[in-house]
């Protein structure tokens, strides 16, 4: 990195409160083009607000935030051509067309929709068969790909998506998630919200954000390989008996149902996986495993906010 | 006895058929997942098992009551919850409990009496008082679910109950509804959360309006030899002809 290099968007301790709720506490951080980073957290963890200040549509109390070396106060007008930015809600008009609403926004930021064709016809042609829809009839999946579509009409170099996918089933969650892996390559700086803990291991980079503040930066991988415990996989049945059982077992720090089976974090040293399973064989669990796994996000950011 | 059955249970709208003639039972306490696709129809199935949309053709019965001919009976019989609206924001907790149990024909004595108990059980004593707004996303999602069954309902629904909660907030809400299961109430959930699809005890995958897929998730695993849910559902829907 050279000394005079600015990072595509970057901020430094900002902070917001609406009323007596802190939304944002001191949050900094840098991303690059041709990376995906992710903010990662339930509602009210301050993603919409981070966002909302980075795309210039909301101040912050204080800090300072830039996108490509521009003030997001200062300069909001240049930055606003540069920057393509998703809201939560959908926020397309629903009496419009798909095309009347692609055309719209291409209107608004002085471009033709056909010069954004290389940019988003991989997306546009999913939608097309439906172009003469009304927006407000079309599934959540094709909508969120309609506002996509909408957000990079001026061929921005910066993308902001709040929970782009929210509501959204788990085909189009992927189907969506290929998109921004193609948008990566076209080296665009990509700033997610999502509070789908599996979606943390699409990104480049994430944010684990909790009330406000950011728990932790790092790769998904290290945020992996740094927790601290040792984790087993527990299954047997009956599963919901089994998980108060584990809460009780003195060798076991703590223990969480993931789908088919419970997670389970355990002092190390003190019990063996074999040890463990035949515990719950003489309890009279049924179909009894045990075995040690690879921590996911999700366990990372139980035990960050535990 | 089934609390909730279908016999070609179908509606269209003008030309578009959004439920397809579809056939399921659920049993009494059983948690049933209700997952598909956007727009596969399964917001349409429900607001008729609900008694708010009349089916075009075919049966439905929920807590007994046809959904068709006594809307207004399965109506009484049953709580509702989604992610969407639940409470009254702008009123107390107690408050809401209040209205809700009035609603149902409650007596005063018997909501006051049951308003404490539900404090106790959720450990809210010390926000009684405070307004919905003002509360954590994970707490209302709570109170939300024991409102919905705050009238003893047979049969609850509860539509993306979890979106948008942190996990270890989802967790707690599944222990609530394995709680209200082991009292017998039968629960029917939609979530696009495919884990949370595991804990249930059979799950349905609906495709184009249609049940594409309906077993235990472990069944649906096996037949489909997939690893976890998440490819179940993949597999069943692009199966589509």
């Amino acid at each position: 990195m050279s000394p005079q290099h600015t990072p595509t968007i970057s901020s430094q301790g900002l902070c917001k409160r609406y009323g007596k709720v802190e939304a944002l506490r001191s949050a900094s951080l840098e991303v690059e083009r041709g990376e995906i980073f992710g903010l990662i957290g339930p509602d009210g963890a301050g993603k919409s607000t981070l966002l909302r200040i980075l795309a210039t549509l909301l101040r912050a109390d204080s800090g300072q935030a830039a996108v490509e070396g521009l003030d997001v106060v200062r300069d909001f007008r240049a930055i606003r051509s540069r920057l393509g930015y998703m809201p939560g809600r959908f926020s397309l008009y629903q009496d419009l067309s798909v095309e009347e609403n692609l055309n719209f926004f291409a209107a608004i930021f002085s471009v033709a929709v056909r010069e954004s064709y290389p940019l988003i016809w991989d997306i546009y042609r999913r939608l097309e068969p439906f172009r003469r829809r009304r927006a407000g009839k079309l599934s959540g999946g094709m909508k969120q790909k309609l506002a996509l579509c909408c957000a990079l009409i001026h061929k921005p170099s910066v993308l902001l998506l709040d929970e782009p996918t929210t509501g959204v089933d788990p085909i189009s969650r992927k189907e969506f998630w290929e998109i921004l892996a193609q948008l990566r390559r076209q080296n665009m700086a990509i700033v997610v919200a999502t509070p789908y803990m599996d979606e943390a291991l699409r990104c480049d980079r994430i944010a684990l954000m909790k009330e406000g503040a950011f728990l932790k930066i790092e790769t998904p991988k290290n945020i992996i390989s740094r927790f601290p415990q040792t984790l087993w996989s527990v299954q047997g049945d009956p599963m919901y008996r089994l998980l108060t059982d584990l809460r009780r077992h003195e060798d076991i720090i703590s223990a969480y149902a993931f789908g088919d089976a419970h997670h389970v974090a355990v002092r190390s040293g003190r019990i063996s996986t074999l040890q463990l399973a035949e515990n719950l064989k003489t309890l009279r669990y049924a179909n009894v495993e045990v075995k040690e796994i690879q921590p996911t996000i999700e366990d990372c950011y139980i035990m960050v906010n535990g | 006895m089934h609390a909730i059955f279908t016999e070609n249970l179908t509606k269209r709208f003008g030309s578009f058929t959004a439920v397809d003639s579809i056939t399921f039972g659920v049993e009494r306490g059983e948690i049933f997942g209700f997952l598909g696709a956007n727009g596969a129809g399964k917001t349409t199935a429900m607001r008729m098992l609900c008694g708010l949309s009349r089916p075009t053709s075919g049966k439905g019965v929920v807590a007994g009551y046809d959904v068709a001919r006594e809307p207004e009976r399965v109506k009484r019989s049953i709580g509702y919850m989604s992610q969407k609206f639940s409470l009254y924001e702008d009123l107390k907790v107690w408050e809401n409990i209040r209205l809700f149990g009035g609603i149902y024909g409650m007596g005063n004595k018997l909501i006051a009496s049951k308003t404490e108990q539900t404090l106790a059980h959720l450990g809210f004593e010390a926000e009684r008082n405070t307004l919905v707004k003002a509360l954590p996303l994970g707490w209302k999602q709570k109170l939300a679910f024991s409102v919905a069954i705050f009238h003893e309902p047979e049969v609850v629904f509860l539509d993306e109950p979890t979106g948008g909660v942190d996990p270890a907030t989802r967790r707690m809400f599944w222990e609530m509804i394995y709680q209200a299961a082991e009292r017998g109430v039968t629960v029917f959930v939609t979530t696009h959360y495919m884990d949370e699809a595991e804990y249930c005890d059979r799950i349905s995958i609906m495709v184009d309006g249609r049940i594409a897929a309906l077993d235990a998730p472990k069944n649906l695993r096996r037949s489909l030899n997939a690893p976890n849910m998440d490819a179940v559902f993949q597999r069943v829907v692009e199966r589509r002809p």
